[in-house]
């Protein structure tokens, strides 16, 4: 029993043998599914994310809700200009993002470029915080499956314990649904142990039966986490897909047991903006996934709001951003 | 992780409650003659405070002072009374904190609506008329429509300020001048309202504000020289009150109860209806005329909507009003809470299956648990009388066809919902459902600009938009 456990994810999906055992068995079928999944009202939506961002998270709360947040941030950097030295620094910043306070949580990982990753490795031994790497041609995704495949492999082998790719949106909005289902797995076998966050791109799949959609058939193929965006598109992460998505996540744990996480990413900035993202998660998908398992939050600037708030909270004070470290 | 949230009370620092409270007569706050009562916070049965009852003597005074005021009143240019208009609904707008507050002091419906829903459409609605103030003449109602005089109007405890913008605002903006008694359950916010017309230099008597119970409202409605009586309430009261202005001549217009069925079809965004349905029904305690109080759901999805409508129904949170995180606020009333009870017991005798989420209620106050009953038929008291509460009715349809006959089969007709993706499926249903308003994907939205009123018991004329100006014109 233990084996099988053992064996990954992958493996669970291909004995699948729930009622969604035969979704991706051809185009036509895999079609219908998606097709078949209840819609999304823009309008509804919209309103519901808006109503839960109404929720006042105050006092001891707000305390338990600025922990939880740091210890779910993928703390980020995806520039061309990334360097080594830029690299560890924020890793020295996710192990240990206030110095001066010891009971401030790590932040659950940090996101670079494939390159990279071997210094973040190097980096962060024994601390605790997880190497991610986007693959797969970020952030387009414009390349063929081989060098996917290939990016993918070369990242985990340099020891990133978990890999961010991205959709052939192209492929999604022409309907070929089989190419981005098959194209997941074929990441998802190249990723091994590593666990594959796969990103929709959603601001350029621009409807939320969209979203809804991509979601299923990222989950279908295989992924461990949906992730909204690449934060290199506009819009990147909003409420109201989230909230989709978070649904996506729920229902799919309803109907064959196995439980996906969701990583917004982009445009998160402030506390107000993650406890936000806490109240959705609480309130569509449940407690299960308030959990750096099981939720992240793919951002940069938003931790040193969330330090300044936690030093309000413990303090009475704001101190000015000067005594925050900028890395 | 178990998130909780910490209790985050809207401060009652904003309002300042006075022990005892005169009636509004001719801009002067006056004793009343009949014996004084007392407004409660249902939330927690404290006396909020001493109201002053008008007697038929008060409402006379009133009414003269109403009359008085006409001459003057309805002389006056449309854009000078737009003026007042307008101002009041920036001191609305001033005052929304404060008189959010107080309105749920009163009323015990949460902070978050009374502050994101009612407030917001007071200040809407005084702003929509003041527009119609001048440009009566291109309402529709001929080249010079006229004002008709003294309107009387008499409003109910669910939205206390809400339904007093819709009874005051195009009554003004018509030129007619008013005598208002708002419910005795909940007067503070029309109180407060009087300091408004004071604060905004309204002229004597063109608002006046009785408080009292039914008696102070049979006055109101029964006096000689009112010539408009407008009522919003139950069908029972509204019965009283058609026959007492029965041929006097008087222009009568009623908003009564209703039993609106909420459709929800197989190919609905079954996410957002689930939404809807939660708000149709236990949006204000389901203190709500239009509510959609009868769910019709198709066969083929019951057990999966039913499914997302518990889930839903168990992150509801229940509790003390001034929140800013309740969902569900405490029941008006004793008296309320008890024909709750007595018709929700009367689902369960008659054979439907109750069910409520685990919802601990406070021990003072009037609280009732949202509740949801499976297995309804047509025949039961609860598919069929308007419970007013937060109580769910589900019935279950097979074909469009049938969802229709259930959706009409009811003596009312205020309202409807429909939920499907089907856009021609929409437009067949709102030309078929016998409800005065119909949503589509929505449920519970108002807008100053959109006409609100039923049909059958529900009452008749139209309030809100540009026809909501008939009942205010002598046309």
């Amino acid at each position: 029993m233990e084996s099988i456990a053992l064996v990954g994810d992958a493996v669970v999906v291909s004995t699948l043998t729930t009622p969604l055992a035969e979704v991706a068995s051809s185009d036509a079928t895999l079609r219908a599914f998606l097709h078949g999944l209840p819609g999304v009202d823009r309008v509804g939506a919209d309103q519901r994310a808006a109503a839960l961002g109404t929720r006042s998270i105050k006092t001891t709360a707000k305390s338990q809700a600025i922990d939880l947040a740091i210890s779910m941030v993928d703390l980020t950097t995806l520039e061309g200009a990334d360097t080594p030295g830029k690299v560890r620094a924020m890793c020295a910043k996710a192990a240990h993002p206030d110095p001066s306070d010891p009971s401030v949580p790590r932040v659950a990982a940090v996101c670079v470029y494939p390159d990279l990753v071997p210094h973040a490795v190097r980096a962060l031994a024994g601390s605790g915080v997880k190497v991610a790497s986007v693959a797969t041609a970020f952030p387009s995704g414009r390349t063929s499956l081989d060098v996917k495949v290939t990016d993918t492999a070369q990242a985990v082998a340099a020891g990133a314990d978990e890999i961010d790719m991205v959709i052939d949106r192209g492929a999604f909005l022409a309907g070929d649904y089989t190419t981005v289902f098959e194209q997941i797995v074929a990441v998802k076998a190249a990723a091994g142990e590593a666990h594959l966050k796969v990103i929709l791109e959603t601001g350029e799949l621009a409807t939320y039966d969209n979203v809804r959609r991509a979601s299923w058939l990222a989950m279908l193929a295989g992924a461990d986490f949906i992730k909204t965006s690449t934060g290199k598109v506009s819009p990147a992460a909003t409420l109201p897909v989230t909230l989709v998505m978070l649904e996506a996540v729920r229902d799919f744990r309803a109907t064959t047991g196995r439980m996906v996480g969701v990583k917004p990413a982009g445009g998160i900035r402030t506390t107000k903006d993650a406890i936000k993202y806490l109240v959705l998660v609480n309130e569509t998908a449940g407690e299960d996934w308030l959990d750096p398992a099981w939720f992240r939050l793919g951002a940069s600037s938003v931790l040193n709001d969330l330090l300044m708030q936690r030093q309000k909270m413990a303090t009475g004070r704001y101190a000015g951003p000067d005594y925050f470290t900028l890395d | 992780m178990r998130f909780e949230y910490a209790p985050a009370p809207e401060s009652r620092d904003v309002v300042d409650i006075k022990p005892s409270y005169g009636l509004f007569v001719n801009g002067e706050f006056t004793e009343g003659g009949g014996t004084p009562f007392k407004s409660v916070n249902p939330a927690d049965e404290t006396v909020l405070a001493e109201i002053a009852c008008a007697d038929e003597a008060d409402v006379d005074r009133a009414v003269q002072a109403a009359r008085k005021a006409f001459e003057t009143w309805s002389a006056l240019p449309g854009s000078e009374r737009a003026k007042y208009l307008f101002r009041i609904a920036r001191i609305v707008q001033e005052r929304a904190r404060e008189l959010a507050v107080l309105e749920s002091l009163d009323n015990g419906k949460p902070i978050r609506e009374s502050r994101d829903v009612d407030l917001p459409l007071v200040a809407a609605h005084f702003f929509y008329y003041a527009g119609w103030a001048d440009k009566l003449k291109h309402a529709g109602f001929g080249p010079d429509p006229r004002p008709l005089g003294v309107a009387g109007q008499i409003i109910p405890w669910n939205f206390p300020l809400l339904m007093l913008a819709w009874k005051i605002a195009p009554a003004l903006a018509c030129g007619n001048t008013v005598v208002l008694k708002p419910a005795e359950t909940t007067p503070l916010t029309a109180l407060a309202f009087a300091e408004i017309c004071v604060q905004a230099g309204l002229p004597a008597g063109v608002v006046n504000i009785v408080t009292g119970a039914g008696a102070t409202g049979a006055a109101v409605a029964g006096h000689a020289d009112v010539n408009k009586v407008a009522f919003t309430g139950s069908t029972e009261v509204g019965r009283l009150i058609a026959r007492s202005v029965a041929g006097t001549g008087k222009k009568l217009t009623l908003e009564l109860g209703g039993k609106a069925a909420n459709i929800v079809f197989e190919d609905a965004a079954i996410d957002q209806a689930v939404e809807g349905i939660v708000t149709g029904i236990f949006f204000n305690q389901g203190h709500v005329c239009c509510a959609g109080s009868r769910l019709l759901v198709q066969e083929s999805i019951q057990e999966e909507l039913l499914g997302a409508l518990k889930r839903r129904l168990a992150t509801l949170r229940l509790g003390d009003p001034l929140d800013k995180n309740t969902d569900i606020g405490a029941i008006n009333s004793a008296e309320q809470l008890a024909r709750i009870r007595t018709l929700a017991d009367a689902g369960e005798q008659e054979g439907a299956d109750r069910w409520s989420p685990s919802c601990p209620l406070p021990d003072k106050g009037f609280w009732f648990p949202p509740t949801l009953f499976t297995g309804v038929a047509q025949s039961h008291r609860i598919a069929r009388e308007e419970i007013f509460g937060p109580v769910l009715s589900v019935l279950t349809f097979r074909t469009p066809a049938e969802a229709v006959e259930k959706a009409n089969n009811t003596p009312y007709g205020l309202s409807a919902g429909v939920w499907t993706e089907k856009g021609s499926r929409i437009l067949w249903l709102a030309d078929k459902l016998r409800a005065g308003v119909v949503w589509a994907n929505t449920f519970n939205r108002f807008d100053p600009a959109s006409p609100f009123g039923g049909y059958k018991e529900s009452g008749y004329g139209r309030e809100g938009g540009r026809h909501g100006l008939e009942a205010y014109l002598d046309v």
